[in-house]
């Protein structure tokens, strides 16, 4: 198909239309998984609540800093929700990489947005293909409940093409914003 | 910035993305990143992979239902006045943001190490320690091994040591098993940032018996 995901739809519509009704089917697409995901850490269900409550809040806040070129709707809340318990369980701020700033009005490429995501469709399948053994440790190692030292990279997934297209949309914002420095 | 030749391996970007990698190790990783489109994309990729354990989650024992009343609480919580962001700090000189944060944003405190070399400490603790390091060109740096994983970010001029050359974004990663002696090349002074989990093992024995005074 050559449209966009629902979890998509709705992302942009929180960020381009502050539309609540959105948010909320955001909300009950990803708050029980992300509870499931936080809770695998040990964490009573109360404060991985809290946690929950906390990264759908900043969903919403920072909406705008949401780039489907760059990122899965996903793979935004993926990281938002371990910069949380981050935050919560070591009390420490992650060091985050600068920010790459967004021009004003960008001219968003569909064909881009649309191959993300069908690179992304075939990450999930492959995840689900893995011999348990195998994504018991890719779980694992993607949940924090490895040390570095412990990952092996070899996953057997393929990300190369997935790196691609990310490059292709940081490229792209790049142009962008070489545009709207010398206009 | 295409120039940089030694990037991030994936084993460290999963530890990143997943928040189990230290934070001295982090703030590496987070300023290579800021200066490294490559590994931009990388890091990327790997966060695709958390989103997608996110999106299976549900069907297996991993997916749970939340309160009754969590999204009511939630939806109330939209208009709720929202705290002043942390400023965000972004490249001055050399420095890229996540450097300027950790150093809250003024210039590096520098404290002589000898022989002209400096080092300014940005954190020290149980993470590990991460400072700067100011290199004058044609220095050395003391032959030293490594008691467990050291990072080592350049940030202005280059250095080169037993394993090859590191210019401006270029990453070492030098673990328990390697001995060397970095030496700046001629030029601009080397700046770098490097971070370890563990103390330096210096060879000579003067640096030995200063390693608790400078904490190295
Ligand atoms: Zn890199
Ligand atoms: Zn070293």
């Amino acid at each position: 198909t050559n449209s966009f995901s629902e979890q998509t739809l709705w992302m942009l519509a929180v960020r381009d239309q502050r539309d609540r009704a959105a948010f909320g089917l955001l909300f009950d697409h990803f708050a029980p998984r992300l509870k499931g995901v936080i809770c695998r850490s040990g964490i009573s269900q109360g404060q991985a609540e809290d946690i929950v409550q906390d990264v759908m809040l900043t969903v919403w806040r920072k909406a705008h800093l949401f780039d489907p070129q760059r990122a899965q709707v996903s793979s935004w809340i993926y990281q938002i929700a371990r910069n949380r318990q981050i935050d919560v369980i070591r009390k420490e701020r992650r060091p985050v990489p600068e920010e790459l700033k967004q021009p004003e009005e960008v001219q968003e490429d569909a064909a881009q947005i649309v191959a993300l995501e069908q690179e992304t469709s075939r990450l999930r399948e492959a995840l689900k293909r893995l011999k348990p053994a195998q994504r018991e440790m890719v779980e694992k190692a993607y949940l924090g409940e490895l040390s570095h030292s412990d990952i092996r990279a070899e996953t057997g997934l393929p990300l190369g093409t997935i790196k691609s297209r990310i490059r292709l949309g940081l490229e792209r914002l790049r142009h962008e914003l070489k545009g709207t420095e010398t206009s | 910035m295409s120039s940089i030749t030694h990037h991030i391996p994936d084993e460290l970007l999963i530890a990143y993305a997943s928040g189990s990698l230290e934070q001295a190790f982090s703030l590496v990783l987070a300023a290579h990143i800021s200066m490294c489109d490559e590994c931009r994309a990388r890091l990327g990729a790997h966060e695709a992979v958390g989103g997608a354990m996110l999106e299976n989650a549900c069907g297996t024992e991993a997916g749970m239902a939340v309160s009754a009343d969590l999204k009511a609480r939630l939806l109330d919580a939209l208009d709720d006045p929202v705290e002043p962001a942390p400023p965000a700090y972004h490249r001055s000189g050399v420095f890229p943001g996540p450097v300027m944060e950790a150093l809250g944003g003024l210039p590096p405190k520098w404290k002589p190490l000898g022989m002209g070399v400096r080092q300014s400490i940005l954190s020290h603790g149980k993470g590990g320690s991460v400072r700067l390091l100011y290199i004058p060109s044609g220095q050395a740096v003391p032959d030293h091994g490594h008691n467990g994983l050291e990072l080592t970010l350049v940030l202005q001029g280059a250095f080169h040591d037993e394993t090859g050359r590191f210019g401006v974004g270029d990453v070492e990663i030098a673990g328990s098993d390697l001995e060397h002696t970095p030496v700046a090349e001629e030029g601009a002074a080397c700046i770098c940032l490097a971070a370890t989990d563990a103390a330096l093992r210096f060879r000579s024995f003067i640096p030995r018996l200063l390693q608790p005074v400078f904490r190295i």
